[in-house]
């Protein structure tokens, strides 16, 4: 505690002397970072780690989710119509919002229509002059469909934009809440255009967030100050240093040290000790995520929903969360988190039965079967070692005369080859949310688009796909409700995939911050945060 | 002497096409394919593959990939990280310094304590220092190094609070780089107590780095020195009644250094591959944490010119060791 309040003071006492005037009773946040941002340009990436460093400090978008939840409220537009057939949706945008000041630029106007039409239209428009800038690669808006989805974004006066889309899609809204969905300003793109220097836009951001960036030290320390004029008030903390470390261990004695106040993803095995510091809160919540073993429903006998509950009653799930959660995870019965609206608490999970399973198989003339599982070859928050994974439901699997063989390849092999629709075997894989929205796992994991692609079940099946091709057009947020709880039993029943667990994610702080909240999305947003 | 210089390079110069040749084609070998990589569970099309392939230039036949990155390698172009869209050359040049400071520390702190370390164990061949060295030695030759850094930064750092956690310097200082050696910068800053805390923050990464070569360099020191002390002409400066220091010191140290040396000159290869785990342990900046990330993201420009410029630079200080032997044993530019 004394160290920490050491560090603090020493670092006002540098904040004066080098950032700037800040005051006498100037508050940093040191942040320990797990590695270093690719970019400061959000639209480029899809890691969590360059969004940390870029659209959750410096950037605002059109709407927000609220702080520790995935509900979508307003940001940089204040209100938003959508019209009748769901194809247009005008926003409303905030006035008096301040772009940071840089030493590359000083804005002269404030946030406008412009700057919204300047940030969709880089990525949508090939022809558009910053489109090829910086080798631009938009990846997010790719993989979200924006290009199919959008028709076009049109300034209706300085202080209206509207969306156009080809065609309807009730989780617009949350898409633009998305980190690639981040507004940046035209006025600063065409100033570095005319300056011969248009990657600068990409290199030194300039945004709307609550946070500017100072100066970046590849894989040492990234340095943000408070935005001072921030449209919802200046942040409590006034510099927020990241202090890469990539090694968790390292992390934890640099927070047990006070040299930084929170560590993201502290390793299983400190936790209990972390729970007893009393220097440490450890904040622990549900991701938004799912780890499953999804089976190729193409090929026999796994084309049979009823081979597949078998061998769901096999997985004794609760070893594996001891095993390769050890204790950090919570069993998955849905294909949705459970912190997702729509999740269904009524469905019945596939209870652990060997002996019933084994009748199962009997009864469906199901003899020597034989099962490759599919062992991803690296960590993942809804897996964090797939080859344990396998080993025990290969276990499980013996236990009812199934013999497994676990197979894996190089994580871009594995994505690739586990795409394949005639695929021998089931995989081992998972997913975390972007949006918050059920569509964003329902329809991409399992829809019939997904076949052949990131529906690693292969799963078409017309009764499932109706329901969530309605909730997609339904604008009403009851009936999206209904239809995708529904479309949760519909899962259920058919089984394409057994599903495994949700982790459970912990981030390591020191005593004297103050309200912090972990993000469901697995961000780490310090605007709101304070320190005693 | 020049005619020895000109046969050394005859050598280098194949040899860094050859480096050219390998770094290209190994990360190609590699099952993946970095666009795959960016997208990960996401996944992509086929079409946006194929156009993000075509964008990056992987869709030409390897051999044509690689004429054209030798065109632009003569023409000093290393290429572009497709990842952080950064020039490879200004990438390595930000973060070589970090490498190249810590690695410099950790040699000299290897070369200083292994040396005298192994002269004194051959010394006193047999006794309890001798057996103390060897021992520790073998140790410090034998121990991971990620536990080793682990271990220093619990016991001193978490349990003595003698020495930062990681980093470069402590983040109470901030500077402009002017040479990227931050003994150098925060020495030119005139920031009070800028230049203790770097060397504070210096010190375990530095024992870490250089435990592996300064083991190696102990017992190598030792047995050579056993060697030169047994032969004739040591006896003979002995028998003319030589003190035991001129003895060792100009007769016996002379000769043993030439595979001393031999085996600091490899310590480079050794260094640039420890500082790999050393810089992901210490968060040190450098260039062995970035070039894992690059291998693991497919980032081929940047593996090749990272490949390409550490192994230029151990061939550089391999040249300077031959040479160095030529300057010990007049008879090796004769000979070789």
């Amino acid at each position: 505690m004394r160290k920490t309040k050491k560090l603090i003071a020493a670092l006002c006492g540098a904040s004066l002397l080098t950032i700037g005037a800040i005051g006498a009773q100037a508050k940093t946040f040191v942040f320990c970072s797990e590695g270093s941002p690719e970019g400061f340009n959000p639209a480029f990436y899809t890691a969590g780690t360059s969004f940390d460093a870029s659209s959750r400090q410096v950037f605002n978008r059109l709407v927000e989710f609220e702080r520790g939840t995935t509900v979508i409220g307003p940001a940089l537009a204040e209100s938003w119509d959508i019209s009748d057939e769901g194809k247009k949706y005008t926003f409303k945008l905030r006035k008096g919002v301040k772009f940071h000041t840089t030493k590359d630029f000083t804005p002269t106007r404030d946030f406008n229509a412009d700057d919204v039409v300047f940030s969709f239209m880089r990525q949508l428009d090939p022809e558009h002059p910053y489109h090829k800038v910086s080798g631009g690669s938009y990846e997010y808006f790719n993989g979200m469909s924006m290009p199919d989805l959008l028709k076009s974004v049109n300034k209706v006066d300085d202080y209206t934009v509207e969306f156009v889309l080809n065609r309807p899609e009730a989780p617009m809204i949350a898409n633009l809440g998305m980190d690639f969905a981040s507004i940046h300003s035209s006025e600063y793109a065409h100033a570095m255009m005319k300056a011969g220097t248009p990657e600068k836009v990409d290199l030194n951001p300039v945004g709307t967030g609550p946070f500017q960036l100072v100066a970046y030290q590849k894989d040492a320390v990234i340095r943000f100050q408070a935005h001072p004029d921030y449209w919802a008030g200046k942040a409590a903390i006034d510099n927020l240093v990241f202090a890469i470390t990539p090694d968790n261990s390292v992390a934890y004695q640099k927070l047990k040290a006070g040299e930084c106040h929170l560590v993201p993803y502290p390793n299983p095995a400190d936790l209990d000790a972390m729970k007893k510091d009393p220097d440490i809160n450890l904040m622990q919540q549900e991701g938004l995520n799912v780890g499953y073993l999804a089976y190729n429903t193409k090929v026999a006998p796994f084309d049979n929903y009823k081979v597949r509950k078998a061998l769901n009653k096999a997985i004794n799930k609760e070893a594996i969360l001891e095993a390769v959660f050890q204790g950090a995870g919570k069993i998955a019965k849905n294909p949705i988190p459970p912190t997702i609206w729509s999740y269904n608490e009524a469905t019945q999970d596939d209870t652990y039965d060997p002996a019933a399973a084994k009748k199962i198989l009997e009864a469906e003339g199901v003899k020597d079967l034989t099962l490759k599982i599919w062992a991803m070859p690296v960590q993942r928050p809804y897996n964090p070692n797939a080859r344990r994974m396998a080993e025990l439901i290969q276990a499980d699997m013996a236990a009812i005369g199934v013999k497994a063989e676990i197979v894996s390849y190089e994580w871009g092999e594995y994505l690739k080859r586990s795409k394949d629709e005639n695929r021998d075997g089931a995989v081992l894989l998972g997913w975390t949310g972007d949006n918050g929205d059920p569509d964003n796992f329902l329809a991409v994991l399992l829809g019939c688009d997904g076949v052949g692609g990131s529906n690693r079940a292969q799963w078409c099946y017309q009764p499932f796909e109706d329901l969530i091709q309605k909730a997609k057009v339904v604008s009403d947020p009851a009936e999206r409700t209904k239809l995708y709880e529904q479309a949760q039993i519909v899962f259920k029943e058919q089984a394409p995939w057994a599903t495994i667990a949700h982790s459970v994610v912990s981030k390591a702080l020191r005593k004297e911050v103050v309200d912090f909240k972990i993000d469901p999305f697995g961000g780490h947003i310090f605007y709101g945060v304070d320190l005693k | 002497m020049f005619s020895y210089l000109l046969r050394k390079l005859g050598v280098i110069i194949p040899t860094f096409f050859g480096v050219t040749l390998v770094s290209f084609v190994f990360i190609r070998l590699l099952p993946g394919d970095p666009v795959l990589l960016m997208a990960g569970e996401r996944g992509m099309t086929e079409e946006r593959h194929a156009l993000l392939m075509a964008q990056f230039g992987f869709d030409k036949p390897i051999i044509v990939q690689y004429g054209k990155y030798l065109g632009d390698l003569f023409s000093g172009d290393f290429g572009t990280s497709i990842i952080t869209k950064q020039p490879v050359l200004e990438e390595f040049f930000t973060l070589f310094p970090a490498t190249m400071e810590l690695s410099i520390v950790a040699i000299l702190l290897a070369v200083c304590v292994g040396l005298p370390a192994g002269m004194i164990a051959a010394t006193k061949r047999g006794s309890a220092f001798d057996h103390v060295v060897m021992t520790g030695a073998l140790a410090g030759y034998s121990m991971p190094i990620f536990w080793w850094g682990l271990l220093l930064i619990i016991f001193f750092s978490g349990i003595l609070g003698w020495t930062p956690v990681s980093g470069r310097i402590s983040l109470l200082y901030y500077f402009d780089s002017v040479t990227g050696f931050m003994l150098i910068d925060s020495f030119l800053s005139g920031q009070q107590g800028a230049f203790k805390s770097a060397v504070s923050h210096l010190i375990l990464p530095a024992i870490v780095l250089g435990t592996i070569p300064l083991a190696v360099i102990a017992r190598q020191t030792r047995s050579a020195m056993l060697e030169v002390l047994s032969e004739d002409y040591v006896r003979t400066a002995k028998a003319k009644g030589l003190g035991p220091s001129r003895v060792i010191g100009l007769h016996a140290l002379r000769n043993a250094m030439i595979p001393v040396i031999t085996v600091i000159g490899l310590q480079v290869g050794v260094l640039f591959a420890g500082a790999i785990l050393t810089e992901t342990i210490f968060s040190w900046p450098g260039i062995g944490k970035w070039m894992v990330d690059s291998i693991f993201r497919r980032d081929y420009s940047s593996v090749q010119g990272g490949l390409l410029l550490i192994a230029a630079i151990v061939m550089i200080v391999n040249l300077i060791v031959d040479l160095l032997y030529g300057l010990i044993n007049p008879q090796i530019r004769h000979t070789d």
